[in-house]
């Protein structure tokens, strides 16, 4: 089974260290930077006001370094830290007492999941098809207006462009809703009424991921297939009378696509923290909301949660990507 | 001269060239500025633009105009901070893991590896929640630099690959120079082209991210810089109270900011090396 061995096998432990570097980051965090989270904690709790008694406060403290698995040396608290996770206990949110982590989360992951990958597979393959045609046919007018307009959106970055289209369709032509995922008070349930007014709370968040995407896409797609076409083989196949539609679906866009499934991989932690940027502007009530009133709480928990479990998230959809990669690729499956 | 006279010749450096004076022209106003820019209350507030301010003024009372220099000088200084030092990094690791290869090619690109797929906003974010009180231009332009570096490590290394196979190598190896001398001496000039449009790249970077803090207000909120300016607009409602002249002024000068930038980067390694086209657009 050389696949098995020279593929799965070395994936699959990078998987696993990548997972290993990015909680043992989070874990040191708190641990090397100068502030004490406790003590952070408890001058929050002063500053909203609360007053506490001596012993009170000790037994707070002691609750905290509890809580934030503080006891004991560094090894201790490592081994701990692990433990927990494994056992799929994050902790608690201070603020949200005592709500565990795991459960705000879940709650708001399917929105997130929801917003995430319809744009991602929307931009994916409509910046793909755009990008590949634009690419072959490069000399056309409209290839470059298309080039054009990918030149300025391209580098937006994700809070910008989402507060540009706030501004002009929110604001100023009021065609959308401002903010939220739904209407207040609405219940989730499964009919057209609901799901019309999630679509069109969502069509904005959605809209600026998407354009984005496709602008990326769009770019490296038709830069692939331009250099894919100058190839022998490409030139060779036209000289011999295959047809145009045959050499862009069978020749040019298969090789060109190989790379853009790595990308899609690669790219999963950038498309993950802009869904979030783009949720706190428009207010949308996924992953990016909890984490932005755990910011204005001070919630370190349960952002340390966020992010944990977004480790764990991306590092597994860029495996499974990965994995798919043989189907597409031969050269992988036999060698 | 001719390279400039080439290089003028592509709109989108012409019109990036522009841009970035006039925002230079920018920060360098910010030293005659009549006010103090972490002062409050030092104009009428939520005034107009009008003849005495030209960018009218905000709810802090202070002048939106002098304001924007300030932010664009102190958002260029943090993007510079970020930009050179891992620049810094990211050379050392591409070249030593290029070039020794092996084991410490395989650990370094692991690392860097790592870096590409963690969500490094929200790694951010649990940094800027410990240090708050110590943030400032400073600590947070080389926070980001620690973060900055891997994707463009990655592109160094894959150039000195491609350089360490060239005969001029072997013949240089043969005829006795140390290795420290040629990568520095030998290398540099390949690896140019791509160092300084993966510069301009990260700079573009640095800005965006620390608006993203700013605007999670995980930044020194008194400094102004493009962040800030626009934390304060929406803590002010400065949308609903309909005062654009406050809310456009950071929203437009980062928009032509982050344009100008990524349009030098492109026409400037188009103009180097058109083969570098492929390796920019996959940053």
């Amino acid at each position: 089974m050389p696949f098995v061995k020279r593929y799965l096998i070395p994936r699959l432990i990078q998987y696993f260290l990548v997972i290993w570097v990015g909680i043992t980051v989070v874990f040191f965090i708190p641990r090397l930077t100068p502030n004490d989270p406790v003590i952070k904690m408890i001058d929050q709790m002063r500053a909203r006001g609360s007053t506490l008694e001596p012993g009170t406060m000790d037994s707070i403290m002691e609750d905290l370094t509890e809580m934030y698995g503080l006891e004991g040396s560094w090894p201790e608290q490592y081994v701990a830290f692990w433990r927990n996770l494994a056992r799929g206990d994050l902790g608690v949110s201070f603020f949200q007492f005592p709500a565990p982590v795991t459960d705000l989360v879940s709650n708001a992951l399917p929105w997130t999941l929801g917003l995430l990958l319809t744009t991602t597979a929307i931009s994916w393959i409509l910046g793909n098809i755009v990008g590949g045609i634009a690419g072959y046919y490069t000399r056309r007018s409209w290839s470059r207006t298309l080039d054009a307009i990918a030149m300025v959106i391209r580098p937006l970055p994700y809070y910008i462009f989402a507060f540009m289209l706030l501004l002009l369709f929110a604001y100023h032509w009021r065609w959308f809703p401002v903010t939220g995922g739904a209407s207040l008070g609405a219940l989730p349930e499964f009919t057209w009424a609901y799901i019309q007014d999630v679509l069109r709370h969502s069509f904005l968040p959605g809209l600026s991921l998407a354009v984005l995407g496709m602008a990326v896409n769009f770019q490296v797609m038709k830069l692939l297939v331009q250099n894919v076409n100058s190839e022998d083989y490409v030139q060779y196949a036209r000289l011999g009378g295959v047809t145009s539609a045959r050499i862009v679906s069978k020749y040019v866009i298969r090789n060109a696509l190989l790379p853009q499934i790595t990308g899609l991989a690669l790219s999963f932690g950038q498309l993950f923290s802009g869904a979030l940027i783009t949720e706190i502007v428009f207010g949308y009530p996924g992953v990016g909301m909890l984490l932005y009133r755990a910011i204005l709480n001070g919630d370190y928990n349960l952002i340390m949660g966020i992010t944990v479990l977004s480790i764990f998230g991306i590092t597994t959809a860029m495996l499974i990507v990965d994995l798919t990669y043989p189907l597409f690729d031969p050269r992988v499956r036999y060698t | 001269m001719r390279t400039l006279i080439d290089l003028f010749k592509d709109y989108r450096f012409s019109v990036a060239f522009l841009v970035l004076s006039v925002i230079l022209i920018l920060a360098i106003l910010s030293f005659s500025s009549p006010y103090d820019p972490t002062v409050w209350y030092v104009v009428p507030r939520d005034m107009k633009p009008s003849a005495d301010h030209i960018l009218g003024t905000d709810s802090n009372g202070q002048d939106i105009f002098w304001q924007a220099t300030f932010a664009v000088r102190n958002s260029l200084i943090i993007s510079l901070i970020s930009a050179l030092v891992s620049r810094v990094i990211a050379i050392l690791v591409g070249m030593i893991a290029g070039y020794t290869g092996g084991l410490v090619d395989r650990v370094l690109m692991f690392i860097s590896d790592s870096l590409l797929v963690i969500p490094l906003f929200l790694i951010m974010v649990m940094l800027a929640m410990m240090v708050r009180e110590h943030m400032n231009l400073v600590v947070l332009g080389l926070l980001l630099s620690v973060f900055g570096w891997a994707w463009d490590a990655r592109l160094i290394r894959s150039v000195v690959l491609s350089l360490r196979e060239r005969d001029f190598t072997k013949t240089a190896m043969l005829s006795g120079t140390g290795t420290v001398k040629l990568v520095l001496k030998e290398y540099t000039p390949f690896t140019m082209p791509l160092i300084f449009s993966t510069l301009i790249n990260n700079m573009s970077w640095a800005i965006g991210l620390e608006m993203t803090l700013a605007i999670l207000g995980l930044v020194d909120l008194n400094n102004p810089t493009l962040g800030t300016m626009l934390n304060w607009a929406i803590v002010y409602h400065a949308i609903l109270l309909e005062r654009w002249w406050w809310i456009l002024t950071p929203v437009i000068l980062s928009l032509f900011m982050f344009i100008a930038l990524y349009w030098l980067s492109v026409s400037i390694s188009e103009y180097l090396d058109p083969r570098t086209r492929i390796q920019r657009v996959g940053g």
